[in-house]
């Protein structure tokens, strides 16, 4: 077959268990439901392999390869197919998008068992899965926006799943609306692409831009500034975050899937497919790039002092993030996007293991109330360690490659890039703190009853109560269910973060700089006009960088290490000698309270006057009011006349014919 | 020949018709004055029928007739049946369908 045919078979997949799954909602027993959700994904997987071998068995000028199922629009100038784009980008994206969304289905085949809206549940990964692979293989601008409002729109649909939650409602709401920003950002960036290219097809946008426009044209610079609009609010990237972290208000699997491996990676996705644009407007480049470092360093920041579990991940993956963006966006594409791929696993993983330990508490994510779960789980205690060191870039494991390669590119580049690149280091600092903070604080230390509890055999039940508000929860739908499943006793779990867990720490094998360079070697014809193709740090260079990161991330880790077991009263100490400088970072730099004042209050403001002034006092009063009263008042008249008194009537009758009779004699004469 | 007299007198016995119906309660003397009122209406007609020397006056006044024999049937009926229900035989009492 050819690789466009599996790449329909890609999307086909799981729009088939979109819709299958949803229609036999009443009849599906137990599971099925997930194991449905669970085949469609590895059938769209095995196509994503499928077409990787038939794309790899080209010559790698003839790897890319479009193919339109039908016409969308075909009018004067706008021209609008149905169109896929196979080429290793696209490819590589599917391969990691299908791989690890399978993955976390088979998790949550079993995690999710005990809720109430399992099918609904698999439903909505289904569809976000074909969204998401919509997105990466679009071969236009306005298939891509399809697939960017899909997985929105899922995204929206899977955070607020627990509806009964007020806080996970307004959670949705809120990533809905900073995704809507983003959403206008890229079509206001389509029509300028298009009103100068005249094309919608990436193909024809690539080839019209490098005539149309010379460097830093504005035209250009405002096109790939609103690109990058549309990806930083996908992706929660400064200043247009801080919906991330509430998202956490979703399922786990969920945080793992959405909100750490794929979707916010989408940001990085469109800024690697959208290069030869961002080569030619320097100037958003590196305004991009200064966002992504101030991103990453910022995230970590916040990840130091969050007690919330799944929050310190999501801030973690925020930084992560910038690390792909700091990549893509100043011309290191293979590090940013080979970073995207070693995060998805290790991110992924840190998650799993993060909804196992919830878990056993019983719902509760708070750190201050964990500890000790070493021994009572010692499957997720490893599984995470693993994700905290690939996170934390520890070699051999994956991260270590992925994170020290963006960086060693912009140390390579110099200048403005080397002082991103040095807040890069920073960020990798505070990151392999903050992952073993995680690590000591939950699994380390005395075993909190729950943990005890789980020694002795024993899975701890709690009341269901919001883990961000502690009310309790309206238990009839909508809230996770009764039961609680760890990875320990559940093998679906075990297998999926364990082939996890291998790839955490194997991945980095598909580019160790002068050994296996394929992860290059395959990218390299998306790649292959780029300014940068032949400006690499040699392969010393790169050697130098991933030791100086090794050092930095065991230096973090002794940190944490120093702090939180050996001498465990220390970061109480630190707290309490600069408390201004907790709030500031407690407050996450107080983007929430400022985000508040600047629009949330004024359009609360906004939308009060109009409700009572403009609506209550005008609307209703004046124009409705005045209306009505004029009617009232007419009835009124006619209802006096009505006095019961047929006396009266015969005198109103006369009067009337006396003044007709009146009228006619004074026209008479 | 001259209808003035006619006419006159017919003004007249309308007048006292409407200020009948106008200031009596009893149904009956009502129905009474209306009969004056269309009699007064007749005798114009008959008059008006003389004058022209043809009989178009005279079929209005028949078809007049008919409508106070029809008027009179209903009154009555309305009449005898408020009677029956004992209510009070005032038309000022029965001012139940105002507005």
């Amino acid at each position: 077959m050819s690789p466009t045919a599996w790449g329909w078979l890609i999307l086909a997949f799981p729009l088939a268990g979109t819709l299958v799954i949803p229609l036999g909602w009443r009849v599906w027993p137990g599971r099925v439901a997930g194991y449905i959700g669970s085949l469609a994904i590895l059938a769209s997987f095995v196509c994503s392999v499928g077409a990787f071998i038939t794309l790899h068995d080209r010559a790698p000028e003839a790897r890319s390869v479009t193919s339109t199922l039908y016409d969308y629009t075909h009018t004067v100038g706008v021209n609008v197919g149905m169109s896929i784009l196979i080429d290793p980008l696209s490819v590589f994206m599917a391969l990691v998008v299908s791989g690890v969304s399978l993955l976390i289905h088979v998790y949550s085949v079993a995690y999710m068992d005990s809720d109430r809206g399992y099918t609904r549940f698999f439903a909505y990964m289904n569809f976000f899965v074909f969204s998401m692979l919509l997105l990466v293989l679009a071969a236009n601008i306005v298939l891509l926006i399809v697939g960017w409002a899909f997985v929105g729109a899922a995204s929206y649909l899977l955070i607020s799943f627990w509806y009964r939650r007020a806080t996970a409602s307004a959670a949705g709401l809120k990533a809905f609306v900073m995704n809507v920003i983003g959403d206008v950002g890229l079509v206001i960036a389509a029509f300028i692409l298009f009103k100068h290219t005249h094309s919608l097809s990436y193909a024809g946008i690539f080839g019209g831009a490098k005539e149309t426009f010379s460097t830093n044209d504005g035209a250009i610079v405002a096109a790939c500034l609103l690109l990058t609009v549309g990806a930083f609010a996908k992706s929660a990237q400064l200043p247009l975050h801080t919906w991330l972290p509430d998202a956490m208000e979703g399922p786990t699997p969920v945080s793992a899937l959405i909100h750490a491996a794929t979707m916010v990676t989408a940001g990085v996705y469109l800024i690697a497919r959208f290069h030869v644009l961002y080569e030619l407007a320097p100037t958003a480049a590196d305004i991009t790039a200064g966002l992504a470092a101030a991103t990453l360093f910022f995230a970590a920041t916040c990840a130091l002092v969050v007690t919330d579990l799944k929050r310190i991940i999501a801030y973690s993956t925020m930084s992560q993030i910038g690390y792909m963006m700091l990549g893509v966006s100043t011309g290191g594409y293979d590090g940013g996007l080979f970073h995207l791929m070693t995060h998805a696993f290790f991110k992924a993983l840190l998650f799993m293991a993060a909804g196992s330990v919830i878990a056993a508490m019983a719902g509760i994510q708070d750190i201050n109330r964990m500890g000790g779960f070493r021994r009572a789980m010692p499957f997720t205690f490893i599984t995470f360690t693993v994700g905290a060191l690939a996170l934390a870039g520890v070699p051999p494991l994956s991260g270590w490659f992925s994170k020290d390669s963006i960086l060693g590119f912009d140390v390579h580049r110099g200048g403005y890039y080397l002082v991103l690149a040095i807040v890069g280091f920073a960020g990798a600092l505070l990151t392999a703190f903050y992952s073993f903070r995680m690590v000591f604080r939950v699994f380390y230390g005395d075993p909190v009853p729950e943990a005890g509890s789980l020694e002795r055999g024993e899975l701890a039940h709690g009341e269901p109560v919001n883990p961000r508000t502690g009310e309790h929860e309206d238990t009839e739908v909508g809230f996770p269910g009764p039961e609680h499943h760890i990875a320990e006793r559940e093998f679906s779990m075990k297998l999926a973060m364990g082939a996890l867990a291998l790839l955490a720490i194997g991945g980095g094998i598909v580019q160790i700089p002068g050994v296996t360079d394929w992860f290059d070697k395959f990218l390299e014809p998306v790649f292959a006009n780029s300014k940068f193709v032949n400006d690499q740090p040699s392969t010393s260079a790169e050697w130098i960088g991933l030791v100086v990161g090794a050092g930095i991330a065991l230096a973090g880790i002794t940190t944490a290490f120093v702090m939180y077991l050996q001498r465990p009263g220390v970061t109480i100490a630190l707290r309490d000698r600069f408390p201004r400088l907790h709030d500031f970072l407690e407050h996450r730099w107080y983007f929430d309270e400022l985000y508040d004042a600047l629009f949330v209050r004024p359009a609360t403001t906004f939308g009060n006057f109009g409700r009572y002034v403009i609506e209550s006092a005008f609307v209703q009063g004046t124009l409705v009011g005045g209306a009505t009263g004029i009617v009232r008042a007419g009835a009124a008249i006619a209802r006096g006349v009505q006095s019961g008194y047929l006396r009266a009537y015969a005198l109103l009758l006369l009067a009337g014919v006396a003044a007709l009779g009146l009228y006619f004699l004074l026209q008479a004469t | 020949m001259n209808v003035n007299w006619y006419l006159v007198l017919s003004a007249f016995i309308f007048a006292i018709g409407a200020a009948g119906v106008m200031t009596r309660r009893n149904p009956l003397v009502i129905l009474l004055c209306l009969e004056l009122m269309l009699n007064a209406g007749n005798l114009a007609l008959i008059a008006f029928s003389r004058m022209w020397g043809n009989g178009d006056g005279q079929v209005f006044a028949l078809v007049v007739m008919v409508v106070a024999a029809c008027e009179v049937v209903v009154g009555l009926g309305v009449i005898v049946a408020m009677y029956r229900r004992r209510l009070n035989i005032d038309v000022d009492e029965l001012s139940e369908l105002r507005g």
